[in-house]
């Protein structure tokens, strides 16, 4: 017998109701009941972060966290970044700065600087705590400079140019 | 992508998709006695449950067509004996994922377990269990490649002789989208449609071919969005056969996506090798011999369709790399062991070759307390000296080598790394500064590959450019690129032959029904020979294009000139006609067009160059803790040529990402094994995949010496970041350790083996490391 559960979830701004197993990740529920495919899989086992989404405003890993937990929550996945087919500040930026090649790890890394980026708000970003951030997620391609890179523009222009690019190379 | 439409085998949906869960094999070495599938075929939701039995034993089979040549036929599902942790011995077909892992637990396999083989050293010993019945030795190839006799004499007068055991640890591809696969039938144009994780389609279409005996017609394999391979993906695995059998029989799509912790024990790995190599020196410092026994764990089987002998041939060919060895012999051995099979992980043995000529060569200055750069260069290649004709019997065409190391040692220089390391050490920390010196070579058409004698030789490439009647164009490769960034190179390629924008230009790759027959993405190809081949098609495209608009304009097609989406005359602003119209003409005119003129722009060429070295000087500086052992990586240079650049910013992401994973293994990889055979990596908490806190920047810095051997003058370079990467970081860590007798011939380094040799303890051997199984 399966344990379901009836769960009310918003995505991206849109309101969806369904009937899932309570062992369901809420990744499987996203990508497999829900269609949002972007969010990939990587490892399920919460390291390589490649499933990351803003859970209430926050960065989470999808593989560690069942469907029913979103029970009335609101989810970003990366399908919420752009703006129709227009990409978004951070968007752009990886592709300027080459910050994927496969682009399997992409929407994880992506979700994990936007989620970062709002909550600092126009806060200045350093190369080194650019760093720290990127080094939550793995990426098997790039050698990450160009992700560090793309992230620290992107908080450069939305602080108005405030933030650092001195220092050690990113 | 960067959009979330990626379109991945895990994102593909089907009506009616099946989901498939493997029964692994618990131990490294057992019999297998009765399986019990009965409660898992009754649980509900479960469409069929599988074995070698009930699936006819099909196996993998890698040939090659030598003596030395022990065959190891890889069943699709074990059957009788199983041979590593994570051995596949029964598949189940489910509604649901979670579903078949639940039908998974519920099967029972009487096993019984024997001893296992897991080390190069106990695969060799006397009392030693055998892999298979037909492998002496559990050697599964032994090849004396080359041999001197004239290096014991050469090595008894030898003003220094150097040497040492050299050892890398076992390593995982670890691409972010494992292995996967969708397999269903098509009764309409009676094929079995497969969407496959891979760099090698057609090379899977023909493994399953073979393995089910169907006439490769009968077979269609795609490869969607690929999420990295690094190898792992050049070879065809037995669970995409098994999920292609569960498609037959059921006639249901079939769906399977790898998890981390089967791709971490039950893929394939690679880089487990160790060689005893040694090298004569004159007072000068000049080579004089070289003698090397390689060593390489590939366990289980020989993979498909490379063989187990990919890693060893690579090794003992192409050991004396960048420098002129003048007497040489090297013999190489696959091993058998009861571990994953390793597959050609980027770079294959190349980061082991120039990690022990490298290490050589720093012996050989201490030796004769000369300056090691200085060494490097009284034994590389020179630039007045190309084509060379090597002792290992290949031509080396034309590089930069001497120049690629000068150009590095200045770039430090003038970055002041000496400085900033000497501070570090006057402040009593260590850090140091190492050098490689390497060559690779790429694009390996038929020419070369023959030479290894595979029963199944790669090489050639085909492509096809048509043009649309809108003047679109559209090429098709058997080339497969998955984030090498193809599509903006190829499309740069063929836009400049036919003087459209690029923009004009799509590439059409990884589906076996559009392409040729062709072999792939790796081993640093598709560039020069699926590129090459792009371009000699468009250069025919080019032509037709010429005569056309010749005829129409009433000039000689020869002063017809192709540029900004025109077709101009030399000479005659006035007469020029847009190669759109040009298009439209050919497509929806052809009645005006002489007989010869008509029906279609289109050209399919096939490229088999010989292949052509790239080459390029890594430097990298690393800081360590004196207390604790660790290991920082501080700064990283890479001089490369890679002939003509056609995309820097491709180019660039490949060296970066190529020095990350060869970085890594110096310090961090390393798949590992208890006695027993037992993963201990199954995890990425257990494997330690660099993050970008382990990694710096890395600058980079072009030479560009054409190659002859190429079409665009373009050399391959997908690998070079990661064979360079190893030798320069462990050459750093030697020379941070170099006021002390420590020097390490291994990889990875670990903290742990530093701070145990500043403390002057005994060090664990470069074996214990290297498999931590002996």
């Amino acid at each position: 017998m399966k344990d379901m559960h009836a769960i009310r979830v918003t995505v991206n701004g849109r309101s969806h109701e369904l009937v899932v197993e309570a062992r369901r990740t809420l990744a499987d529920m996203l990508r497999h009941d829900l269609g949002y495919t972007g969010t990939h899989l990587g490892c399920e086992h919460g390291i390589c972060g490649a499933c990351t989404v803003i859970l209430d405003g926050q960065p989470a890993r999808a593989c560690l966290v069942f469907g029913v937990q979103a029970d009335g929550a609101q989810v970003r996945t990366v399908e919420g970044l752009a703006d129709g087919e227009r990409l978004s500040d951070l968007q752009q930026a990886f592709s300027d700065h080459h910050a994927l090649q496969c682009g399997f790890c992409t929407p994880g890394f992506l979700m994990l600087a936007e989620a970062y980026l709002a909550e600092a708000g126009d806060q200045p970003l350093t190369q080194e705590q650019a760093r720290e951030l990127v080094a939550a997620n793995l990426c098997r391609c790039t050698g990450y400079q160009g992700i560090v890179e793309a992230v620290l523009a992107t908080a450069r222009a939305r602080s108005g140019g405030n933030g650092t690019t001195e220092g050690s190379p990113a | 992508m960067l959009l979330g439409r990626g379109r991945f085998v895990a994102d593909l949906a089907r009506p009616g998709l099946l989901h498939a869960a493997f029964v692994r094999s618990p131990h490294a070495h057992a019999r297998i006695g009765a399986i019990d599938t009965a409660a898992a075929a009754g649980l509900g939701g479960v469409h069929g449950v599988f074995t070698a039995a009930s699936l006819g034993h099909p196996n993998l089979l890698a040939l090659l067509e030598r003596d030395e040549f022990v065959p190891t036929p890889m069943p699709i599902l074990a059957g009788e004996v199983a041979r590593f942790v994570g051995e596949p011995v029964a598949v189940v077909v489910a509604e649901d994922p979670y579903l078949a892992e639940d039908a998974v637990e519920l099967i029972e396999v009487d096993w019984d377990p024997q001893p296992p083989v897991t080390s190069i050293d106990a695969a060799g010993s006397r009392d030693a269990p055998r892999l298979h019945e037909q492998a002496a030795g559990n050697r599964m190839v032994d090849l004396l490649m080359f041999d001197d006799d004239s290096l014991p004499a050469i090595f008894a007068a030898a003003a220094a002789t150097v040497g040492g055991t050299f050892a890398s640890a076992r390593v995982a591809a670890l691409p972010l989208e494992g292995r996967a696969c969708l397999a269903e039938w098509d009764d309409r144009d009676d094929q079995l449609v497969m969407h496959v994780s891979t760099q090698v389609p057609h090379q899977v279409r023909s493994g399953v071919a073979q393995a089910l005996g169907m006439p490769e017609r009968t077979i269609r394999v795609i490869a969607p969005d690929v999420g990295g391979g690094f190898g792992l993906k050049c070879v065809v695995g037995r669970e995409e056969v098994a999920v292609a059998a569960a498609a037959l029989r059921l006639r249901r799509p079939v769906r399977w996506a790898e998890d981390r912790q089967e791709n971490l024990t039950a893929a394939f790995h690679g880089h487990e090798q160790r060689y005893l190599a040694r090298a004569a020196f004159d007072s000068d410092g000049r080579i004089l011999g070289l003698d090397a026994e390689i060593d390489c764990d590939t366990g289980a089987y020989s993979v498909f369709p490379f063989t187990c002998a990919v890693e060893p041939l690579m090794a003992a060919t192409e050991l004396p790399g960048v420098y002129k060895v003048p007497a040489y012999r090297a013999r190489g051995r696959a091993i058998a062991t009861n571990k994953a099979p390793a597959a050609p992980y980027r770079g294959v043995s190349r980061p082991q070759i120039v990690l022990v000529m490298e290490r050589l060569m720093e012996k050989a200055a201490e030796a004769l307390g000369l300056d090691p750069l200085e060494v490097r260069r009284r034994n590389l290649i020179n630039a007045d000296e190309f084509p060379y004709l090597g002792v290992n019997g290949i031509t080396y065409d034309e590089g930069s080598y001497a120049e690629a190391l000068d150009l590095a040692e200045r770039t430090v220089r003038d970055k002041a790394w000496d400085a900033e390391r000497d501070a570090v050490r006057s402040a009593g920390g260590r850090a140091g500064i190492g050098y490689a010196c390497f060559s690779e070579r790429t694009a390996y058409g038929t020419p070369t590959m023959s030479q290894r004698r595979m029963r199944m030789t790669p090489g050639y490439d085909t492509a096809l450019v048509r043009m649309d009647p809108t003047g679109e164009v559209i090429v098709t490769t058997g080339t497969c690129g998955h984030g090498q960034g193809h599509e903006t190179t190829f499309a740069q390629i063929v836009a400049d032959r036919l003087g459209v924008h690029p923009d004009q230009v799509k590439l059409r790759q990884g589906d076996t029904d559009l392409a040729s027959y062709g072999w792939g993405t790796w081993g640093s190809r598709s560039v020069v020979i699926g590129g090459g081949a792009a371009r000699r098609a468009a250069d025919v495209v080019a032509s037709q294009l010429r005569q056309v608009a010749g005829s129409l304009l009433e000039a000689s097609p020869a002063d017809v000139e192709l540029a900004e989406g025109t077709a101009r005359i030399r000479g005659d602003a006035s007469a020029a006609i847009g190669i759109g119209e040009l298009a439209r003409i050919v497509h929806f005119q052809a009645h005006r067009l002489a007989d010869d003129l008509r029906y279609g722009l289109e050209a399919r060429v096939t490229y088999d160059p010989p292949g052509t070295f790239s080459n390029a000087c890594h430097a990298a500086m690393v800081v360590i803790d004196p207390g604790t052992g660790a290991i920082r990586l501080h700064r990283y240079l890479v001089v490369e040529d890679c002939g003509v650049v056609i995309n820097p910013m491709v180019v660039d992401g490949q060296v970066r990402g190529g020095v990350t994973q060869g970085a890594a293994a110096a310090l961090l990889e390393s798949v590992r094994f208890d006695t027993e055979g037992q993963p201990l990596s199954a995890t990425l908490m257990d494997y330690l995949a660099p993050t970008a806190a382990e990694m710096c920047a890395v600058d980079i810095v072009h030479l560009e010496t054409p190659s002859r051997f190429s079409e665009t003058g373009a050399k391959g370079m997908g690998e070079g970041g990661t064979i360079g990467a190893p030798a320069a970081v462990l050459n750093a860590i030697n020379d941070a350790l170099a006021d002390t007798d420590v020097r390490f011939d291994h990889i990875p380094v670990l903290p742990q083996d530093v701070a145990a040799a500043l403390r002057g303890s005994t060090l664990p051997s470069a074996l214990s490391r290297a498999g931590a199984s002996r």
